[in-house]
Formats: C-alpha cells, sequence, structure tokens
C-alpha cells in the first residue's frame, strides 16, 4: 500500500482527486510506519548479519535490508554499503562499527562511538562485493542527482533478475530524463528476455538490439541457448547481430589504438637514433641506456616530489620531462666529446665503444640504484581510462603518450628544418668539409646534434616509465626495435622514421591480435628481414648527390 | 733438456696430485670443521630480479639466526651469494662453481623452472643437494632436490575450483595467461585436463603467452574482455612471471577491467610483486599461495617482525621503509630451518644422509601451520585464496581446512598413472 502511493506521487498525476488520495495514502502509511516502529529501519543485528558469516547469509541479510524497495530503505543503510565497500567496517563483540580515518561510529545508530580494541575488519569477497554494488545501485536509482541515477543503472546492468523487476519499473515511474529512460527500458528489456511469456520475450530481444554495450551480447548468446520459441530466437539472432556489429566496431578501433599506441612509443625510441644514426652515422649501441637514463631522472623528479612537494605530486611528469632530457643530452655530450667524436667514419670501432659504454652505463645505474626494477607511480592524471565506447577504453597514460610523441616529432622536425643549429647538423652531416670551410664550427655541431639526440632519447624514457618497467635494463629491450624502426624507415630521413613507427607499431598488434605475441614478434621480424632484402635503402630512400 | 722436461713432467705430475690432494683435504674440511658453506643462488639482476633479489636476503637472514644461535654442528653457516642474472644457461653454470668451486653443503635457489631445470642436471650430476622454494608446475620429482614451494594441487587446482565455486563466482570460461616457458604451459595443460574433468569444452577456455619481460598487455586485455563477453561468467588464471606482472596489473587498472566483472587469479603475484603498483583498481584480484603476510598467528608476526627489522640494519632497498614479506621468502625460511635440523639430526652435512634425515622433519611455519616434510621431497601445506586490497596486501577469502600433501605427479596428465610421488635416485 505504502508502495503505491508513494509510486502515484512520483508519477504526478494532476487531478486534485488523485492528489488527496495520495496525500491520504502517504499520511497512512507514514502512521503505520510509527506504529510498528522502524520497519524497514537497518538494527544492529542486521547490520551484524550482513557484515559477519557465510556469504549466503550476508547476501541474503542485504537482500531482507533491501526487500521494502530501495526507495523505502533505511537512510543509513547506504552509507554503510559504500562502508563496506569501501573496506571501512570494523567488527567487535558483536556490534558493526564504520571506521573513517580515527573516527568510528556505531554503522546502524550513525552514532559516534569508541572503536574497542582488537576489532576485526570485515572481509568481502568478489561475490559479496557484487551484491554490495548491486544494492549501491539500486539505493541510487532513485537519487536526485542525474549521473548518480545512470551509473545505478549501469551498475544494475550485469546483475539484472527478476527480483529487480519492481524496482525498475518504479525507476522507470520516477524518471523524468528521456536518455535515462531509454537506459531503463533496456535495463527492464535484460531482465524481460528470460520472462515466461514469449511475447514479452520477444518484445524484450527486439529492444536489446539496441544496445551497444558487451553485456548484452553475452546476455543474448545466453538467451540463444536455452529459447526454444523459433519468433523468439530468430528475433535474438538480430539483436545479436546488430550488437556485434556495433561492438566490432570498438574492437576494430581498440586494435588500431593499441597499434598507434605501441607505434608511438616506437616512434619515440627511434627519433633520438634518427638524428644520431640517420644523420650523423653514428651506430650508438647505448642508446637504450640514454632511454633509461630518462627513466631514473623521472624517477628521481618522483622522488624528490613526493618528499618536498607531496601536495603536487601530480605534477611532477611536467618537472621530469625537462629533467630527463636534459639528464640523457648531458650524459650524451660527455660520450661524444670524450668518446665518439674520436671515432666518426669508423663505424665498426663505434659500435663496438658504444657497446662498451652502454656496459658501463647500465652497471653504473646498477650500482647507484640497485639492480632491481625502482617503482614510478602514475600521477593520478595518468591513471585510468577514457571510455570512449562501451566496449573501448582508452588509457590515459597511453592517450599522453601518443600525443606526447607527437610534440616531439613536430618539435624535432621544427629544429632540423626551420632553426640555425638545425641547418648547421643539416649542412655538416651532408658536407662537413663544405660546412667547415663556410665557417662553421663542425665540432661542436657535432656535439650539440648527439646531445640533441640523446637528449630525445631521455624523453622516450621518460615516456616509457608511465608505461612500463624501469630497470638497469629497460634499454635493452628497445635497442633492437628502435635500429629495426630507423633502418626500414629508411637513413636520415624523418618522414621514413614515422612511417616505419607507426606501421610496425599497428603491423605488431594486428598479428597478435591474430596470433599471439610471441608469433608476432617473430613474424615482424621475419617481414622486415624480407623487406630490407628486397629494398635495402629503407621506405624512403635519400635522392640526389646527399644520398651517399 | 730432454731431462728438464721430464722434470718438468713430474713437477706437473705433483702440481696434480697436490691439487687432488687439497681438494680431497678441502672436502674433508667441509666434512669436518670450520664454516659449512651455504650457495644462494637467486637472481640479482634481470626480469626475475623484482621476485628473487628478496629471496637472497631473507636466505641470509635465516643463516644469521642460525649463527646467532651457536650455527650447526657447532659450526657457522657461511653464505655463498652468486648471481645468474636472469639467464638460464648461467644458472648451471653458476650452479656449477658453488657445488665444485665453492664446496657448498647445499644451495637455495631458482624460481622459474626453467632455471630449475637448466641446474638440475648439475644437481644430479653431482650428487648436490637443491631447496627450491617456489610453487611449480610439478611433473619432476629429484632425488637431489626438495621442493618446499606448492604442487599444482597446492596451488593452481584449489584457486581455479574456487573460481568454480559460488563464491569465487561461479567461473564457466577461463583464460590461462603465461609466460611463454615451462611452468606455465605445464600448469596449463593439468588445469585444462582438470577443467575438462568438470565439464568444461575447450571452446570456453582460451590460452594466451607472453615472451618474458614482455611489456605491452594492451591486446591481450582486449582480447579478454572479447572473451569475457562472449556469455557465460569468465575468470582469468595468470601464470605471468616476472616484472611482465607490473605493466598486465597497470593495463589492467587502467582499461577498467574489475575483479567483480572478469577476476584474475595468479599464481606468481605476490605482496612484493604488487609494490609499486596502484591497486586501488585491482581489489578484489586473486592470488593463490600457501602464505600471506597479512595472515595473523603468533609464528607470522614473529616472522614479519624479524624480517622488518632485519630490512632496517642491513638497509635493504625498499623493505627497509615497507617490509614486505611473501610466500616464496616463507617456503626460504622453512628450507634453510629444515636443512638445519636434518643435518643436526643426521650430524653431517654429506648429502645422502641429510637427504634421509630431511624426510619427516617438522617445522612451524610462519603460516601458522605445521610443515612436514613427506617422503616425495615436498611440504604439506595449506592453500590460501587472498583477494588483493586497496594497500596491497590479501585479504584471505578462502583456505583449506589443513595442509594438504603434495601430488607432483598430477593425476590429470594421463601419462603420469602408476607414478609414486617418491623420488628416484639419478643413475650415477
Amino acid at each position: 500500500m505504502a508502495q503505491g502511493s508513494w509510486r502515484r506521487v512520483g508519477q504526478g498525476r494532476r487531478s486534485l482527486g488523485t492528489w488527496l488520495l495520495t496525500l491520504l495514502l502517504a499520511a497512512l502509511a507514514l502512521l503505520a510506519t510509527l506504529a510498528h516502529g522502524p520497519a524497514h529501519a537497518l538494527t544492529p543485528e542486521q547490520a551484524l548479519k550482513i557484515a559477519e558469516g557465510d556469504s549466503d547469509e550476508r547476501i541474503a541479510a542485504l537482500a531482507q535490508a533491501l526487500s521494502a524497495g530501495a526507495d523505502q530503505a533505511d537512510p543509513a543503510l547506504g552509507p554503510f554499503v559504500e562502508a563496506l565497500l569501501a573496506d571501512e567496517v570494523k567488527l567487535a563483540g558483536g556490534r558493526v562499527f564504520i571506521v573513517q580515518g580515527d573516527a568510528a561510529r556505531d554503522a546502524a545508530t550513525g552514532q559516534a562511538a569508541p572503536l574497542p580494541e582488537g576489532a576485526e575488519d570485515v572481509v568481502n569477497n568478489n561475490r559479496i562485493r557484487r551484491a554490495l554494488e548491486a544494492a549501491r545501485s539500486a539505493l541510487q536509482l532513485f537519487s536526485s542527482d542525474a549521473a548518480e541515477r545512470s551509473r545505478a543503472i549501469d551498475g544494475l546492468k550485469d546483475g539484472a533478475d527478476e527480483a529487480l523487476l519492481p524496482l525498475i519499473d518504479r525507476a522507470m515511474a520516477a524518471e523524468r530524463e528521456p536518455g535515462l529512460k531509454d537506459k531503463l527500458e533496456q535495463l527492464r528489456a535484460a531482465v524481460m528476455v528470460s520472462a515466461s511469456d514469449p511475447a514479452k520475450r520477444l518484445q524484450a530481444a527486439q529492444l536489446l538490439g539496441e544496445s551497444g554495450q558487451p553485456a548484452t551480447r553475452a546476455l543474448l548468446l545466453e538467451r540463444l541457448g536455452v529459447e526454444d520459441d523459433a519468433g523468439v530466437k530468430a528475433a535474438l539472432t538480430a539483436s545479436l547481430a546488430a550488437v556485434e556489429s556495433r561492438l566490432a566496431w570498438g574492437e576494430r578501433l581498440g586494435v588500431l589504438f593499441s597499434g598507434l599506441s605501441l607505434g608511438s612509443i616506437l616512434l619515440l625510441v627511434a627519433l633520438g637514433l634518427a638524428i644520431t644514426y640517420g644523420l650523423m652515422g653514428v651506430i650508438n649501441m647505448a642508446h637504450g641506456e640514454l632511454m633509461m637514463i630518462g627513466a631514473y631522472a623521472t624517477f628521481l623528479v618522483q622522488n624528490l616530489f613526493r618528499q618536498f612537494a607531496p601536495g603536487l605530486f601530480d605534477a611532477y611528469v611536467l618537472v621530469a620531462i625537462p629533467a630527463s632530457f636534459v639528464a640523457a643530452a648531458l650524459v650524451g655530450a660527455l660520450m661524444e666529446r670524450t668518446v665518439i667524436r674520436w671515432l666518426y667514419g669508423r663505424p665498426l670501432e663505434t659500435l663496438l665503444a658504444t657497446w662498451g659504454i652502454s656496459l658501463i652505463l647500465m652497471q653504473t645505474v646498477r650500482s647507484i640504484f640497485g639492480a632491481q626494477n625502482v617503482a614510478v607511480e602514475n600521477p593520478s592524471w595518468l591513471s585510468g581510462g577514457l571510455q570512449v565506447l562501451p566496449n573501448l577504453t582508452l588509457p590515459w597514460n597511453r592517450l599522453f603518450i601518443l600525443l606526447f610523441a607527437a610534440l616531439v616529432l613536430v618539435g624535432v622536425a621544427l629544429l632540423i628544418s626551420r632553426t640555425r643549429l638545425g641547418l648547421f647538423v643539416r649542412g655538416v652531416t651532408q658536407n662537413r668539409r663544405m660546412a667547415s670551410c663556410v665557417g662553421v664550427n663542425t665540432a661542436r655541431v657535432d656535439t650539440y646534434a648527439f646531445a640533441l639526440g640523446a637528449g630525445i632519447a631521455g624523453l622516450a624514457g621518460c615516456a616509457l616509465s608511465q608505461v612500463g618497467n624501469v630497470g638497469p635494463d629497460l634499454g635493452q629491450g628497445y635497442i633492437v626495435d628502435s635500429f629495426m624502426v630507423v633502418v626500414l624507415g629508411g637513413v636520415g630521413q624523418l618522414a621514413g622514421t614515422v612511417y616505419a613507427g607507426l606501421g610496425l607499431g599497428v603491423l605488431n598488434k594486428l598479428l597478435e591480435g591474430w596470433q599471439g605475441a610471441v608469433l608476432a614478434k617473430i613474424m615482424v621480424l621475419v617481414l622486415i628481414v624480407l623487406f630490407i632484402q628486397k629494398r635495402p635503402q629503407g621506405i624512403f630512400a635519400l635522392k640526389g648527390r646527399s644520398a651517399d | 733438456m730432454n731431462t728438464s722436461r721430464r722434470q718438468a713432467g713430474k713437477a706437473l705430475t705433483a702440481i696434480a696430485l697436490a691439487a687432488t690432494g687439497l681438494g680431497a683435504s678441502t672436502l674433508a674440511l667441509a666434512q669436518g670443521s670450520g664454516p659449512i658453506k651455504v650457495g644462494i643462488l637467486h637472481s640479482l639482476s634481470g626480469t626475475m630480479a623484482i621476485s628473487e633479489t628478496v629471496l637472497k636476503d631473507v636466505a641470509l637472514m635465516a643463516i644469521e639466526e642460525i649463527n646467532a644461535k651457536g650455527g650447526v654442528l657447532g659450526r657457522k653457516l657461511e653464505p655463498v651469494v652468486v648471481d645468474p642474472a636472469s639467464n638460464w644457461p648461467l644458472f648451471a653454470e653458476r650452479a656449477k662453481q658453488l657445488i665444485s668451486q665453492d664446496k657448498v653443503a647445499v644451495t637455495f635457489g631458482c624460481w622459474t623452472s626453467v632455471s630449475r631445470k637448466s641446474v638440475l642436471p648439475v644437481f644430479e650430476g653431482s650428487n648436490a643437494l637443491l631447496f627450491y622454494p617456489v610453487q611449480y608446475e610439478g611433473e619432476e620429482l629429484s632425488a637431489n632436490v626438495f621442493y618446499t614451494g606448492a604442487a599444482p594441487n597446492q596451488q593452481a587446482i584449489p584457486a581455479v575450483e574456487y573460481l568454480m565455486s559460488k563464491d569465487g563466482g561461479s567461473a564457466k570460461r577461463f583464460v590461462l595467461l603465461g609466460t611463454d616457458y615451462v611452468y606455465p604451459r605445464t600448469t596449463n595443460k593439468i588445469l585444462r585436463a582438470f577443467l575438462k574433468s568438470k565439464g568444461i569444452p575447450d571452446s570456453d577456455i582460451m590460452e594466451e603467452y607472453t615472451p618474458f619481460g614482455h611489456s605491452d598487455y594492451q591486446t591481450i586485455i582486449a582480447n579478454i574482455k572479447r572473451f569475457a563477453g562472449a556469455g557465460k561468467k569468465t575468470a582469468v588464471v595468470s601464470t605471468i612471471n616476472g616484472d611482465s606482472n607490473v605493466p598486465f596489473y597497470k593495463e589492467l587498472g587502467n582499461q577498467g577491467l574489475k575483479a567483480t566483472d572478469v577476476p584474475v587469479v595468479a599464481f606468481s603475484v605476490g605482496e612484493e610483486e604488487l609494490r609499486g603498483v596502484d591497486t586501488k583498481p585491482l581489489v578484489g584480484h586473486l592470488a593463490a599461495w600457501n602464505y600471506f603476510m597479512s595472515l595473523k598467528n603468533p609464528a607470522n608476526d614473529e616472522f614479519t617482525k624479524k624480517w622488518a627489522a632485519y630490512a632496517k640494519a642491513k638497509n635493504i632497498a625498499g623493505h627497509k621503509d615497507k617490509p614486505l614479506t611473501n610466500d616464496p621468502m616463507e617456503a626460504t625460511y622453512i628450507g634453510i630451518n629444515m636443512w638445519a635440523q636434518a643435518v643436526a639430526k643426521a650430524k653431517t652435512t654429506d648429502v645422502d644422509k641429510v637427504r634421509a634425515a630431511m624426510i619427516g622433519q617438522t617445522f612451524r611455519a610462519p603460516n601458522g601451520f605445521m610443515a612436514t616434510m613427506d617422503p616425495s621431497h615436498h611440504l604439506q601445506r595449506p592453500v590460501f585464496i587472498g583477494e588483493v586490497r586497496a594497500d596491497g596486501q590479501f585479504n584471505v577469502v578462502w583456505k583449506t581446512k589443513g595442509p594438504v600433501a603434495a601430488d607432483p605427479w598430477s593425476d590429470f596428465i594421463p601419462e603420469n598413472k602408476g607414478k609414486k610421488n617418491v623420488p628416484v635416485m639419478a643413475k650415477k
């Protein structure tokens, strides 16, 4: 009776008679509640039952607390469920406490209470957590905040069953937002598709075809297995095809994005090499270790922020970017000044010398920071992801790297083509003696160019620290990849590096989705070997006099 | 000229003889007085360093503790630490060095099964002893190895049974995900046979492998999502090893694959591997072990306190600020103590006598149960299933009633029919 009256209030019938009747009913309901004591109030016993015991019993107790309808549950239930989900509930002496920070209060009454000694944590397993999440969603279905209601509907999507039907009906009746009403309609259909009446099943099956949710596909597949009515079966099949075609887009875009993301990482690690190897012709085997230095610089900046400015921790990446560039560029300049400058034009010796340097760098880092990986935490704005489609989430850290790679690429392109330094670098690499004749200090330009390449490797290291592990061996895993990209793209060509990096990334991810990570790696390598056999100069070859 | 050559030959023979004599005398020394050398063979660099470094430290702690109590047979233990650098052939080389050069009485070491397989011929060939502290795939039983970690029936199978139970989410579809080497492949072979025996068809099982050190889990997570979207409750069984776990769990969190939708149960991820990962999005994902740091009992309190004090005193990176213990650390600790007990019982470090004395040894393990060494060279261990908490620790959500005996020759592999769980001595 009480439920009926609330529903009518919710629907807001306009005639005066109905209003009066509703008011009367509401008053009666209120009286009844007062007379019988708090009918749906959360008693300490109930709270204890929800918090302690067998999973089955706890879920039953939770269902009982909600049985009167989520819109009429005790106001203490919502915070209690939230606290359970946040692992903030403790048990002591048969009483249930919500503990937030140092303050403890009784879960049922909400009154502050001192926490007794030896209070035990309430442990929830996944099943209970799922039940709690469903309960939270049910409670929020009648929230005044539209966003909260929307979340609540999403939360109920997976666990919808017959028992929820009255609740959904009431929420639908109360719902004003057309978008949310559609979502509720979908939710209702997900329940009705298992109804006993074939006509209702048919209607629900048709309605579900409008969904783009992975959960709907799972539901439709499940129903197809048990459905025996031919008409409903046809509708289910049609809906499934519609849902799958919608989901397929998410999957395709997902593969493309993961390929681009890998490609952007390859591009970043190869960009520095495109300058040191591509333009200057130095086979720099220590390129990976320069990345490692960039990553460790990021680690150090992170630690400094944690120690001295914990409030600004989220901003550490912004400081780490220039820091990693400078650190790697300094090491690069030192390498060039002390070793590499004596070895120009002697590729074999350069290869050996830089390989030696790479070992020295690795061992130095190992001695300073230890052989184990160090932990670089993502700032909170690089954690989580952006939900684009129901089945496509783009992680923030990968989006950030994609953007970062693009910015670095533009920066390098501008630097090489538009600045005086770029002009000198191009001049020196194309014709060293001529450049020298017209007054370019070629030795200094070499140092600057090498330091630039090294600095970009440092930037790549900073980016890598956000997706992978940071350890002394970080560079080893990327050195082969970066040479592959530069050689494939064509030595001496920035554009070639871009195409090769992104192309290899997408190709790798396509093959990986098809054949698994281990085989994909092998296949990519074989393809590159074949390609280089056919076309040793890479995708883009320099033409004209500067080609040799 | 001729005589001098002959003399030189004689001298050489003499030197050779002396060397043999010296060798024999050091051997005698190893049996007699002076410190007893103990080898520690764990990767301190490379992809496995994330897991193995701390095992070296806990071994050193246990040795220090035994020495503080007066050592074994009135002699101190002297640790010999080598670094095989996550390089499998190097493991065999270092093992050879420990046995023939350093003349260690026993070796504690290895994490990955591929490293254990690599050193096995060395230990069998020279009849030396290895204590292996990590859960593994079974299918091996050497008289020269004592396995203090879990066999599949002490970890993998109970974990999958849990996933199939009501509380574990009644999973009907399984993704078997692992690093590409012998442990994940064999474990998944056993699990596949087990799932089949439970009526799960092959079409509901997806198997995926990644290379060691793999760091891009985008495609795999997308595949898992797609697989899970094809109806029925799905769960992931992860046998990913080493530092790949960090990018895997990061990607899992970032892509929003929640434990309430698709739970991931891991066999090689413990407290140590989750250090430095933001565990808030991972709450509810699972791990199966014989020990968790969060277990509450006096033996564990003592163990964790001891470790915290030791880490602080030795300034162990990471652990000095945030000391963590995990299952393989506990297994290492049990192994060393049991070996010391067995040596005390046998009154010698002679391998054959210690081996005999090992059987039936008991030790009050930090997980609160009595660990007993069976004739199968495995420990009886209880199994715990834990869920990741927001602070990187685990809540035990399920456990066996008591210790479970190991079954290294899993009955789920048909070729194992009739094989007894007792090691056969290697032929010399």
